[in-house]
């Protein structure tokens, strides 16, 4: 699987992120595992530690599994000023975990970000890639009800 | 071409080619600037920020380990200001650093602590916020300790730049930025080949070898054991100046003198078995040259070359000698030869290596190298260990008097002691060789082509009845990696390989360089302490390996001869491939002779 994925790419570094992205983007369990690693390793002959720093350099790569869906609440000045605290409290207690932690059923986890561009709607978080502003704990617990339900 | 520029250092006048930065200029004339993460013999990392200096007309300071010199650049390398951003500067790293200096291996010799005390610093300036980290005691020869780690970079640069292992690595950044393997898997579950170049740049004690100092004085210290000690070649060139001695003094009889009184039961030599090697490799080599045979031989002493090769070289192993290390020999001669001719039961022998190396503790652990029966040897101690158990015994190094070591296994040859510089395993096989072809000897033993500190050296030797024997000698696995590389590259496209004999070292500048020497250990250094090995060659009555008398009754009580069965059987090994994710051993590379 990783091979394939590796193989839409030209085989020089400069293409490591758009690997690395694809990889997790494609991963049931969004992350990059060290297997992964060791195949864009062979395929960029570029050597694992390195693929390594890169992955843990930049906070959007995990190499852990994670959760079916992923929280990620802006706890930059702007929504903290306007009680980003109270949502991650209020999320924490609503889904049993911590910060990088995922829930037992694997449909969540939750991690804190930076900067969503959004400041105008503080607080705000993203579940997937969907932007989800103006919250309090009211809305936060329909949001996190809602896509319960779907599943 | 670099062009000749003037600068000034605080109010002195120095012309400096431009492709220098600040700091060399300074370090050239004598101007010390005070600095951490920086060292002369690696590209700067700019990570502390202690070397800071003013530059007239530029408003804030520069770091003088990446700032080039320019035409006209007046420089302040010392003012109010810039006392005070340093002391902060070390006050922020102490405020994450594991500061328990008494009991730390790096005690005296940390090259934080000595700037902390240079620069006046408070210790408790700032409160100490170090979350403290799991150390990672994973691989047999090094130990990793996070807590102590100040993320200088040296190592990471060393393990991947200079030795191109790709076992360290930095990971996240900011506060949460830590040096690691991938995955955080730790440095057994690495490319890393414990060659310990890491340990020798580490500026604190975050990186070190993992001591076995307990151990070999618990043996000594059992009336039941009986405990045989060897030294490696570099070892007697590289203890005399912690003692107030001339760097570089050579010093084996003093070694021998302070290992008996330490308490050692056996004190024996290394480069006896080095001359071993010679017989064995040399012979091994001129077979594969009389029979026209297209790959290369490479040497086999080297326990971190030899992990590099398993790991990137697993396709070429059949082009390594088969012959052990003069450590390994010596250790399954100890538990055989030696337990034989004086009537000890092997099981009672513990056979403790004083060697320059982190990798040979790695070395000593490989399950196969038990062709005795037993694991040949117990325990290696590095030099700096070594140089700790003189001290807690006591022993005034520079006065004691000189004492000859115990026979049957010390006798050595100048050829056995220059193994420790890069180039003398090469010239020590060609003295030997010479004569293993032609049934003559060699006229001038001194083969300068393969002497000295260049990365990859060749030369090309006239053997009459032989021809031309080309040889390659490398030092750094980074230089391995390029002479490999085309060794490769010669086989798949013309089938032969460009050398017929290459010498390869993990270490730059060869053992003497070794990850497991004392601090200090650059490679100005390096150069001095091979020198002093071709002074002691030099001074030698016997020079060729082959001559060695004790070396030719081995053969003739034990071992029969060269490349013999029981040659073969003892001294003799295979090698594995190994995963480069890993390190771990995949499958058999090679077969071991039976």
């Amino acid at each position: 699987m990783y091979k394939e994925i590796c193989a839409k790419y030209a085989p020089n570094k400069d293409n490591l992120i758009y690997i690395l992205h694809d990889i997790q983007d494609t991963h049931p369990q969004h992350y990059v595992s060290s297997e992964a690693v060791h195949e864009i390793s062979e395929y960029l002959t570029l050597p694992e530690n390195h693929i390594y720093g890169v992955l843990t350099f930049y906070s959007m790569y995990s190499t852990t599994p994670r959760g079916k869906n992923i929280i990620r609440l802006c706890e930059s000045p702007p929504c903290y000023i306007k009680g980003s605290y109270n949502i991650l409290r209020k999320l924490k207690t609503l889904l049993g975990v911590g910060v990088g932690e995922t829930t037992k059923d694997g449909n969540f986890t939750l991690e804190l970000c930076a900067c969503l561009g959004v400041c105008g709607n503080a607080p705000v978080m993203m579940i997937n890639d969907d932007v989800y502003g103006d919250l309090s704990e009211e809305k936060v617990e329909d949001i996190i009800d809602k896509i319960r339900g779907r599943n | 071409m670099a062009k000749n520029v003037n600068v000034w250092i605080d109010g002195q006048h120095l012309e400096v080619p431009d492709d220098m930065t600040i700091i060399e200029a300074a370090d050239k004339h004598g101007i010390y600037i005070p600095r951490l993460c920086y060292h002369p013999d690696l590209p700067p990392t700019a990570n502390c920020g202690v070397c800071v200096v003013e530059l007239s007309g530029v408003p804030v300071p520069k770091r003088a380990c990446c700032t080039p010199v320019a035409e006209g650049m007046k420089i302040t390398s010392n003012s109010k200001k810039l006392r005070s951003y340093r002391k902060t500067l070390v006050e922020m790293i102490l405020s994450h650093h594991e500061v328990v200096c008494p009991t730390c291996a790096a005690n005296n010799k940390c090259e934080l602590q000595t700037l902390a005390n240079n620069l006046g610093v408070d210790p408790y300036a700032l409160p100490n916020i170090l979350v403290m980290k799991e150390v990672d005691y994973s691989s047999p020869a090094i130990i990793r300790d996070p807590n102590k780690c100040i993320s200088c970079g040296r190592c990471i640069t060393v393990c991947n730049e200079v030795q191109t292992v790709y076992a360290l690595t930095n990971s996240d950044r900011g506060i949460n930025s830590e040096i690691t393997t991938a995955f955080g898997l730790g440095m057994n579950n690495s490319p890393c080949v414990a060659c310990g170049q890491c340990t020798v740049y580490c500026p604190t004690g975050a990186l070190r070898e993992r001591s076995e100092l307990d151990d070999v004085w618990d043996a000594i210290l059992d009336p039941d054991k009986h405990v045989i000690v060897q030294e490696a070649p570099s070892i007697r060139v590289s203890l005399g100046e912690e003692f107030g001695m001339p760097f570089g003094s050579v010093t084996p009889k003093k070694m021998y003198a302070a290992l008996r009184k330490i308490g050692f039961d056996s004190v024996m030599d290394t480069n006896f078995t080095a001359d071993l090697t010679i017989m064995e490799e040399g012979t091994e080599c001129v077979n594969n040259l009389k029979a026209g045979r297209k790959r290369p031989l490479i040497t086999s002493c080297s326990p971190g070359w030899i992990k590099f090769m398993e790991t990137y070289y697993p396709d070429l192993a059949d082009c390594v000698s088969t012959a052990k290390s003069p450590m390994s020999m010596f250790g399954v001669l100890a538990k055989t030869y030696y337990a034989d001719e004086h009537g000890i039961d092997p099981a009672k022998i513990v056979s403790v290596a004083i060697m320059p190396c982190t990798a040979k503790k790695f070395e000593a652990r490989r399950p196969e190298l038990s062709d005795s029966g037993y694991q040949d040897t117990d325990f290696v101690l590095t030099t700096r260990e070594f140089l700790r158990m003189i001290k807690e015994a006591g022993i005034d190094f520079a006065n004691i008097p000189e004492e000859e070591p115990d026979e049957g296994m010390s006798f050595y040859t100048g050829a056995g002691t220059i193994f420790g510089a890069t180039g003398g395993v090469m010239e020590a096989a060609i003295r030997s060789a010479y004569t293993l072809v032609t049934g003559e000897e060699l006229e001038n033993v001194n083969i300068m082509a393969v002497r000295g500190m260049e990365g990859v050296k060749e030369a090309t030797v006239n053997i009459p009845g032989f021809g031309d024997l080309k040889v390659a000698v490398a030092h750094g696995l980074g230089n391995a990696r390029k002479v490999m590389d085309q060794v490769r590259e010669g086989l798949k496209t013309k089938g032969e390989s460009p050398w017929h004999f290459i010498e390869i070292m993990a270490c730059p500048g060869g053992c003497v360089g070794g990850g497991g020497q004392p601090f200090g250990n650059d490679i100005a250094s390096r150069a001095r302490r091979g020198l002093a090995l071709y002074e002691e060659d030099r001074s030698l009555p016997v020079r060729k390996s082959h001559h060695n008398p004790e070396v030719l009754k081995v053969y003739e009580k034990f071992l029969g001869a060269p490349n013999s069965e029981l040659a073969h059987k003892l001294l003799h090994t295979h090698y594995f491939k190994r995963s480069i994710s890993t390190g771990q051993v995949v499958e058999e590379a090679t077969h071991k002779h039976h």
